[in-house]
């Protein structure tokens, strides 16, 4: 039985990203409902309350009440901001859903700026999938010349534009008022909060951040209803998800389910484990997140409250599968080279003790560390987390708090024997992937 | 200093934000001087902060902090091939070290006759094809084992 899907089901993949075929598949009839019916700011804003529908950026805020922090009628310039910036590592969706069903997020952002009160809005794209950005440019242009997009949407009072903008490669700018910076035209360096973007966000305007997903979900729920949405998830957990999943499984790629979906079944559809290896591990929502052992993720459903309980968080919904040919030293060594190569430099505690943590698993990976290095590596992350302007700091500190909480003994069967629990051959043995064409 | 297609290029890019906020488009005009001279070099800087009417060391502070903007020559060729966790799990050492030994260069090094660069990336958002390698910061490859990365190459040098 194949489980229900919003963002993914019925695209072909070829012409799926094309107005035409967006319209076919009943795009942009959401929009049209809102200047027929006619429903106001505040009833959509109500709708997506209705709906349960949380942020799937990382932090899972709820997007109705994001949304109701918009001083709407304050006169002037007011933003929307899409959040493409994908470079956490393990996730993937927003890619497949910009090259996909990128008409679906532009209907989103519309109805959004018009239940926010905001005049123009960016989509701001990671460098590093420019063919996306430059076919989002060609949606966007369709959906100008077709009237969604400008001065009086459909005849309405409403006008909105919006424009697309490119990273070019800084982890950083996903943090929201990173990216706020990069587009302004700076080093992407995050800003002290408060005040929130609401009151004071790009070019010192009032300004909503979602991510892809989030506004992708959208036009579903206007259409359908927020109770429809909230039906298809569970309770406090609306709709369905996009999990990434990457690692030692045989199909890594994108699967969408309904949150609460239990993990078994999202390993399953991923083709499960690798040559039928035993799951050591998984990371449930992204490397920001804590690591849990596999026999823990085993008994876990696929949602913000279940995952949380078992002590992770869900995160982005980049789902990583290690398998026992892991060495979790190895592992946490390339989590912590990333945020201490994407540290911003603008705190102290981040700049300085990402590269402390790095510097200290290199050396245990390198059979040069000290027993005291696990509780030294555990002090560094403490002196990191909540210390910081931005959540990279605990982003990076995270990781490491959990790698050692949960296996410890490898760790220092590592500083013992001065070499990996897992021989070295058995990792790369681990690591060969089956390549065909991208499915 | 660039040629009129860039410079029409660049023109699109300022009238995506207000009036008076040309410097929003800096980093798009930084990555348009990029694809046209190859890297980016003082003068080219310069000519951008000029064009968008903003100091020369707002400009370099922009391409100093983006690591896909090049301030040396990087080759014919910029290969990136990412090594975050997710591609580690499935190859990417492995095709790391194929590129290395058919290269015979490190990582952000130059081969002798010009023709490539490597560079060491991360994750580009795609890991879910695994190994993932960016060719001049454009085009995306995926599911990069030997083979793959063999006929890349060779492509590349023909
Ligand atoms: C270091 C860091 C990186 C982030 N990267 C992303 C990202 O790539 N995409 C994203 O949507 N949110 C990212 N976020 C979260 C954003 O700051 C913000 O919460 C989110 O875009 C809000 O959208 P949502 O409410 O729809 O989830 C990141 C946060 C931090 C601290
Ligand atoms: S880790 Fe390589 S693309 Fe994400």
């Amino acid at each position: 039985m194949s489980l229900p899907t919003i963002l993914t089901g019925g695209l072909d993949r070829e012409s799926s990203w094309r107005l035409a075929d967006y319209e076919r598949r009943g795009g942009y009839q959401a929009l049209r409902a809102i200047f027929s019916r006619p429903l106001s700011p505040d009833d959509v804003i109500a709708e997506v309350k209705k709906s349960s529908l949380r942020g799937r950026g990382g932090a899972g805020f709820p997007t109705g009440l994001k949304w109701s922090f918009m001083p709407r009628n304050l006169p002037g310039e007011k933003y929307l901001i899409c959040n493409s910036d994908e470079g956490e590592p393990g996730t993937f969706k927003d890619r497949d859903i910009l090259r996909w069903n990128p008409h679906a997020v532009i209907e989103g952002m519309i109805i959004g700026g018009y239940a926010t009160g905001a005049t123009r809005g960016y989509n701001y794209i990671h460098g590093e999938i420019f063919e996306v950005y430059e076919r989002f440019e060609q949606a966007l242009e369709e959906a100008r010349v077709a009237g969604y997009l400008g001065k009086n949407i459909l005849g309405s009072e409403f006008s909105f534009e919006l424009f697309a903008h490119h990273g070019y490669g800084a982890y950083i700018c996903g943090e929201e008022t990173a990216l706020l910076e990069s587009i302004e035209g700076k080093k992407g360096q995050p800003r002290y909060k408060p005040p929130f973007p609401a009151s004071f966000g790009l070019y010192g305007r009032p300004t909503t951040i979602n991510n892809t997903e989030t506004f992708a979900n959208i036009p579903w729920i206007i259409g359908n209803g927020g109770d429809r949405f909230l039906e298809m998830g569970k309770a406090n957990n609306g709709g369905t998800k996009i999990f990434s999943v990457s690692g030692h499984v045989n199909r890594p790629g994108n699967y969408e389910i309904p949150l609460g979906t239990p993990f078994v079944k999202l390993l399953e559809m991923a083709g499960g484990m690798r040559a039928g290896r035993k799951l050591k591990a998984c990371i449930p929502g992204g490397s920001s997140m804590p690591v849990l052992p596999g026999d823990v993720m085993m008994n876990c459903d696929m949602d913000y409250d279940s995952i949380a309980k078992a002590g992770s968080a869900l995160g982005s919904g980049a789902v990583i599968i290690m398998d026992e040919t892991t060495c979790m030293v190895r592992a946490l060594e390339r989590l912590s080279y990333f945020y201490f190569e994407e540290s911003c430099g603008q705190c102290t505690p981040c700049r300085e003790g990402t590269g402390w943590l790095y510097r200290v698993v290199h050396r245990i990976e390198h059979g040069q560390g000290r027993q005291s290095d696990l509780d030294l590596l555990t002090s560094v992350a403490d002196n990191i987390a909540g210390r910081t302007i931005c959540a990279l700091g605990d982003a990076a500190a995270l990781p490491v708090k959990s790698f050692i909480q949960h296996f410890r003994d490898e760790f220092a069967y590592h500083i013992d024997n001065r070499r990996c629990l897992v021989p070295v051959e058995m990792q790369r043995e681990g690591s060969r992937i089956y390549v065909g064409e991208p499915w | 200093m660039l040629s009129p297609e860039a410079l029409r290029r660049i023109d699109t890019e300022i009238a995506k934000y207000p009036a008076d906020q040309k410097q929003s488009a800096v980093m798009a005009a930084l990555a348009i001087a990029q694809q046209e001279k190859g890297w980016l070099a003082e003068d080219t800087m310069a000519f951008v902060a000029d064009y968008l009417g903003m100091p020369q060391v707002a400009v370099l502070e922009v391409a100093t902090f983006y690591n896909m903007y090049d301030l040396s020559p990087v080759g014919k060729s910029k290969l990136t091939i990412c090594t975050g966790l997710p591609c580690a799990l499935s190859g990417a050492d492995e095709a790391a070290d194929h590129l290395r030994e058919k290269l015979g260069v490190g990582f952000s090094e130059v081969t002798a006759d010009g023709s490539f660069m490597l560079k060491e990336g991360e994750c580009m958002g795609a890991c879910g094809d695994a190994p993932v390698l960016l060719v001049n910061n454009r085009r995306m490859c995926v599911r990069m084992n030997k083979e793959r990365i063999d006929a890349l190459l060779d492509e590349l040098n023909s």
